[in-house]
C-alpha cells in the first residue's frame, strides 16, 4: 500500500513538473507558434527573482507572484523589441531567441556568479510508511494543477481568452473586427512568460536557481509541447501525463538521465507514428 | 482517343473539419482525352486535383490509375507512375535557373544525355531559351506559368492536371497556352481547371461541372452552355460566367 | 539572391576555372603556413581548421539541404568519443578514425529515419536535433562512475577522456603525428572536404537536394522521393561532423562533454551565419573569424563569452539576414551598381 502511495506521489510530482515547465511554452509555442528557445531562461529568471525577493525579506508565497509579474513584464518587453519583428520567420525566431538565451545565461552568470542560489521552503514532511515526503512537493503538485485549471478557465471562459484564441487563428479577421492584435500578441506572450516565471519560482525551493538551469528543463518542455500537437492545453496535459509517468517510473528505478533519455526515445517513436502530435486528429478543444 | 479508362475515382470524399469539400465524386477519364473542369469558386476543383496527386489524403473513396489503386501512394510515387500537376499557385523553384527547373523535371526518368536533350526540346517549344539562365523567381507571372508548364510536360506524364493555367495571362498569352495544351494533348491525357469560358471553348470537348464538392453535370461544351442548372449555379450563386 | 550579388555561381552549376584556382590557392596558402608561423600559432590554427569541418557539415546541411540541425555538435562529440574509445581499446588509430566517421553516420541514419520519414516539419527537425544533443550531453556527463566503461576505457563523465591518443601513420603505426603533422592533415582534410562537398552539389544528387530546399513539394510531385535525399544529406553531414570530432580529439588529445554542448552548437550556427550559408567557403571564413574573436575575448577577461555570443547571434539574425560576409558583398555590389549607373548616365545617349 505504501509502495502504491509512493509511486503515485512520484508520478504525480513528475507530471506536475512536466506541466509547470511546459505550460508557458504551450502558450507561446503551442498557441502563438513562436518558438522561444529562451524559455528555459525565463524559468531561470523566475527562480532568480524568487530567491532575490525572498532574500529581501518578502514572504515566499508573495515572492512567487512578484517573480511571475517580473518575468511577465520582461516577456512583454522581449516581444516588443524582438519577437514582434520576427513573426512568420520561424527559423529566425528560433535563432534570435537562442541568442537571447545565451545572453541571459551569460548575463546572469556575470551578475550573480555561476554558483547556485537557494531558497528554503520549510513546510516539513509527512511520513508514508518508511518514506518521508516533503510537504512542499505536494504544494508543487497543487500549484501545477491550479495553474492548469486557471489557464484553462482563462482561455475558455473569459472574453480575453476568446479574443486571444480568435486572434491566433485568424489575425486578419480579428483586426478587421477591431481587435488590437499587436496588443493581444504582447499580452499573450507576457502571459506565457509570466506562468513560466511562476513555474521557475515554484521550482526554486526544490532545485534552486542557477544559470544553467534553463538548459536542464528546455528539452523536456519542447518534447512535451511538440508531442502535444495543435491543441496546446489538452495536448500538453496528455503529453505531460504520458511523459510524467515514464519519467517518474524510470527515473525512480534507475536515474534521472535514463528517465529523460527514455522520454526522448518514446517521443521520437511517437512522432514517427503521429507526426501531428497526440491531438493531431482531434478537431475541437483548446 | 481510346475507350480505355486511364484515371478513375470511386466515391471520393474529403472533409476539412466539418466542411465537405469533395462529396462522393465518381469520375472517369479516358486515355487521350482533353477534359475541362469548371465550377464556381470553392466548388472543390483544386481539392480534387490535390487528392489525385496525394497532396491531400482522401477521407474516403478510391482513386485508380491505369486500373491500379493509387489512393494510398505517396506524392512521389504518383509522380513516377505518370501523373503530373500544375497547382493553382505557381509551384516552381524560384531560386534556380529556368534551365535547371526544366532539367530537374526531365531527369526524373531520363538518363543524363536524354534529359539534356529533353531540356533543349522543351525550352525551344516554350521559347524559353532567352531566359535559360535567369532565376525563375525573377520572371514575370506569365513566364513562370510557362516554366511550370514546361516542367510538367518535360517529364512526359501520361496524365497532366492543370489548375487554372491561364490565370493572370493576357489574351495573347492565353491563346498561346491553349495551343500548347492542344499540342501536349497529342501525347498525354489532360484535365484543365478553368474559369475562362472563352478559353474552354477553344480547347475542350467534354466539360465536367463541379458544384459544392460534387459533379453537377458532364457533357459537351455546347450542351453545358444550354444547361439551365449550370447557368443557375454560375449566375445565381457566384455571378461569374 | 545574395548568390547573384556576390558574384558566385548558383550552387549546382559546375565550378568555373577561377574556382579551381581559388581552391588551389587556398590549399597552397594553408600548406605553406608552417613557413611563416611558429608552432603555437599552428596549434591554434589547427583548431580552427578542425572546427571549420564542423561548420562545413552544418552549412552543407542547412545552406543546401535546407535542414537546420542542432545535432551537428552531437555527431562531432560522438565522433570524438568514438575515436578516443576505439583508439584506446584497439591501440590502433586508423580503424578508430574510420569508426569515428561511420558511427555518427549510423546514428544519423536511425535518428534521421524517424524524423525525416515521419515528415515532421523543418522546425520540429531543428528542435528535436537540439533536444537529442542536450540529452546526449547530459548522458555523457552522467558517466562518471566506475560502471561506465567501454572495453577498457572509462568515460569519466564531466572530466572527459584526457588520454585520447595521437594519430599514427596508417602504414607505420610506430610513428605518431606531431603538432605540425596534425596541422597538415587538418588542412588537407578541410580542403578535400570542401572540394568534395562542392563537387557533390553538382551531381544529380546535389542538384536534387538543392531543389528540395527550394521547393520540396515540387520535387515530390515530379517524382523524387525527397525523404531519401534528405536522409542521405543528413547522414553525409554527420560523417563530416564525426570526422571533425575525431580530428578535434587528435588535435587536443582530449575529448569531453563540452563537445556536445549547446554553447558549442550555438557557435557552429554563428560561424555559419556570419559566413553566410549560401556558400561553403563563407562558413570556413566565419569559423576562423569568430573563433579568433572568442579566443581573443577569452584572453581579454571579458568573462562570459556566451554573453557576447548571444548578442552576436541576436544582432546577426535581426540585422544581417544574409550573413556578415555576404552582407558586405551586397553593400559592395550596390556601391558598384551605383557607380556604374552613374557612369552610364554620363555617357551620351
Ligand atoms: N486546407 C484546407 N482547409 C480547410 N478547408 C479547405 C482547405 N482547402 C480547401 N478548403 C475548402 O474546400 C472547399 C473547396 O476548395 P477548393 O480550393 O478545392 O475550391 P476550387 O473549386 O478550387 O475554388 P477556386 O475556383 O476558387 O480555386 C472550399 O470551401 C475551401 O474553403
Ligand atoms: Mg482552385
Amino acid at each position: 500500500m505504501d509502495d502504491v502511495a509512493i509511486y503515485a506521489y512520484q508520478i504525480g510530482l513528475s507530471f506536475a513538473i512536466f506541466i509547470l515547465i511546459s505550460l508557458g511554452l504551450a502558450v507561446i509555442f503551442g498557441m502563438m507558434r513562436v518558438i522561444n528557445l529562451a524559455q528555459g531562461e525565463f524559468l531561470m529568471l523566475g527562480a532568480y527573482f524568487c530567491t532575490l525577493i525572498t532574500k529581501a525579506g518578502v514572504d515566499l508565497w508573495i515572492s512567487f507572484f512578484l517573480a511571475a509579474l517580473a518575468v511577465g513584464v520582461f516577456g512583454m518587453i522581449v516581444e516588443r523589441v524582438m519577437i514582434r519583428y520576427l513573426y512568420g520567420r520561424i527559423l529566425d525566431t528560433l535563432l534570435a531567441t537562442w541568442g537571447l538565451s545565451l545572453f541571459l545565461v551569460g548575463g546572469v552568470t556575470t551578475i550573480f556568479g555561476p554558483q547556485s542560489e537557494s531558497v528554503a521552503a520549510t513546510l516539513g514532511q509527512v511520513t508514508v510508511g518508511a518514506f518521508g515526503i516533503s510537504l512542499y512537493n505536494l504544494v508543487v503538485i497543487a500549484f501545477a494543477l491550479a495553474l492548469l485549471l486557471g489557464t484553462y478557465a482563462l482561455w475558455r471562459y473569459t472574453r480575453f481568452g476568446l479574443v486571444v484564441r480568435g486572434t491566433m487563428q485568424n489575425p486578419a479577421m480579428a483586426a478587421a473586427l477591431g481587435v488590437n492584435t499587436g496588443l493581444v500578441y504582447t499580452l499573450t506572450f507576457g502571459f506565457g512568460s509570466a506562468i513560466t516565471g511562476l513555474a521557475g519560482a515554484v521550482l526554486a525551493p526544490i532545485v534552486g536557481a542557477a544559470p544553467p538551469m534553463g538548459v536542464f528543463f528546455i528539452g523536456k518542455a519542447f518534447i512535451t509541447v511538440i508531442s502535444a500537437g495543435h491543441l496546446p492545453l489538452l495536448g500538453t496535459i496528455s503529453a505531460s501525463g504520458l511523459y510524467g509517468v515514464i519519467d517518474g517510473v524510470v527515473a525512480y528505478i534507475s536515474s534521472s538521465v535514463i528517465g529523460e533519455m527514455t522520454v526522448l526515445f518514446v517521443a521520437i517513436i511517437l512522432l514517427r507514428l503521429l507526426p501531428l502530435g497526440i491531438t493531431g486528429r482531434m478537431r475541437r478543444g483548446i | 482517343m481510346s475507350d480505355e479508362i486511364i484515371l478513375e475515382t470511386r466515391g471520393l470524399e474529403k472533409r476539412f473539419g466539418g466542411v465537405r469539400a469533395i462529396a462522393d465524386v465518381s469520375f472517369k477519364l479516358r486515355r487521350g482525352e482533353l477534359r475541362c473542369l469548371i465550377g464556381p469558386n470553392g466548388a472543390g476543383k483544386s481539392t480534387f486535383f490535390k487528392m489525385l496527386t496525394a497532396q491531400l489524403k482522401p477521407t474516403s473513396g478510391q482513386i485508380l490509375f491505369e486500373s491500379k489503386e493509387i489512393t494510398r501512394l505517396e506524392a512521389h510515387e504518383i509522380g513516377r507512375r505518370g501523373i503530373g500537376i500544375k497547382n493553382q499557385v505557381p509551384d516552381v523553384y524560384d531560386g534556380l535557373s529556368v534551365r535547371e527547373n526544366i532539367w530537374l523535371a526531365a531527369s526524373v526518368r531520363a538518363r543524363p544525355t536524354l534529359a539534356r536533350a529533353k531540356v533543349d526540346e522543351v525550352m525551344a517549344r516554350l521559347e524559353l531559351e532567352p531566359l535559360a539562365d535567369r532565376l525563375v523567381g525573377e520572371l514575370a507571372h506569365g513566364q513562370r506559368q510557362w516554366v511550370e508548364f514546361g516542367m510538367v510536360t518535360a517529364r512526359e506524364p501520361k496524365v497532366i492536371l492543370l489548375d487554372e493555367p491561364t490565370a493572370g495571362m493576357s489574351a495573347e498569352e492565353t491563346s498561346r497556352t491553349a495551343a500548347l495544351i492542344r499540342e501536349a494533348n497529342k501525347l498525354a491525357t489532360i484535365v484543365v481547371v478553368e474559369h475562362d469560358m472563352q478559353f474552354i471553348r477553344q480547347i475542350a470537348r467534354t466539360v465536367t461541372v463541379f458544384h459544392q464538392g460534387a459533379i453537377l453535370a458532364e457533357d459537351t461544351m455546347e450542351n453545358i452552355q444550354k444547361n439551365q442548372t449550370v447557368k443557375d449555379v454560375y449566375l445565381g450563386k457566384s455571378g461569374r460566367a | 539572391m545574395a548568390l547573384r550579388i556576390v558574384g558566385l555561381s548558383p550552387p549546382s552549376q559546375p565550378p568555373r576555372a577561377w574556382w579551381w584556382g581559388f581552391a588551389a590557392l587556398f590549399a597552397a596558402f594553408l600548406l605553406t603556413m608552417p613557413i611563416y608561423f611558429d608552432i603555437a600559432v599552428l596549434f591554434s590554427v589547427t583548431n580552427y581548421l578542425v572546427l571549420a569541418l564542423l561548420a562545413l557539415s552544418m552549412s552543407f546541411l542547412w545552406g543546401y539541404g535546407g535542414m537546420l540541425s542542432f545535432g551537428q555538435t552531437a555527431f562531432f562529440g560522438l565522433g570524438g568519443y568514438t575515436y578516443a574509445v576505439m583508439a584506446l581499446n584497439l591501440h590502433e588509430t586508423t580503424g578508430a578514425m574510420i569508426v569515428a566517421i561511420v558511427l555518427p553516420m549510423l546514428f544519423a541514419a536511425v535518428l534521421g529515419y524517424f524524423m525525416i520519414y515521419g515528415r515532421i516539419s523543418d522546425i520540429y527537425f531543428s528542435v528535436i536535433t537540439l533536444v537529442v544533443t542536450l540529452i546526449l550531453e547530459k548522458g555523457i556527463r552522467a558517466t562518471s562512475g566506475d560502471q561506465y566503461v567501454v572495453g577498457s576505457v572509462r568515460l569519466n563523465g564531466q572530466n572527459g577522456i584526457p588520454t585520447t591518443p595521437a594519430l599514427q601513420v596508417p602504414w607505420n603505426p610506430k610513428v605518431q603525428l606531431e603538432i605540425d603533422d596534425v596541422f597538415y592533415l587538418a588542412a588537407i582534410l578541410l580542403v578535400l572536404t570542401y572540394v568534395g562537398l562542392r563537387l557533390l552539389l553538382i551531381t544529380r544528387f546535389g542538384r536534387i537536394l538543392v531543389s528540395i530546399r527550394d521547393n520540396e513539394r515540387r520535387s515530390a510531385l515530379l517524382g523524387y522521393d525527397t525523404r531519401r535525399y534528405k536522409l542521405l544529406a543528413f547522414v553525409i553531414a554527420a560523417g563530416v561532423a564525426g570526422l571533425g570530432g575525431a580530428m578535434w580529439g587528435v588535435w587536443g588529445n582530449f575529448v569531453g562533454p563540452n563537445m556536445f554542448n549547446l554553447g558549442q552548437a550555438a557557435q557552429v550556427v554563428i560561424w555559419v551565419i556570419v559566413g553566410g550559408k549560401s556558400t561553403l567557403i563563407g562558413p570556413i571564413g566565419g569559423t576562423i573569424a569568430v573563433q579568433y574573436l572568442t579566443d581573443w575575448l577569452g584572453t581579454q577577461g571579458v568573462g562570459q563569452v556566451s554573453l557576447v555570443l548571444g548578442i552576436v547571434l541576436m544582432v546577426m539574425v535581426m540585422l544581417f539576414q544574409q550573413g556578415l560576409l555576404p552582407s558586405v558583398g551586397l553593400i559592395a555590389a550596390m556601391a558598384r551598381d551605383a557607380l556604374s549607373g552613374a557612369r552610364r548616365h554620363r555617357a551620351p545617349p
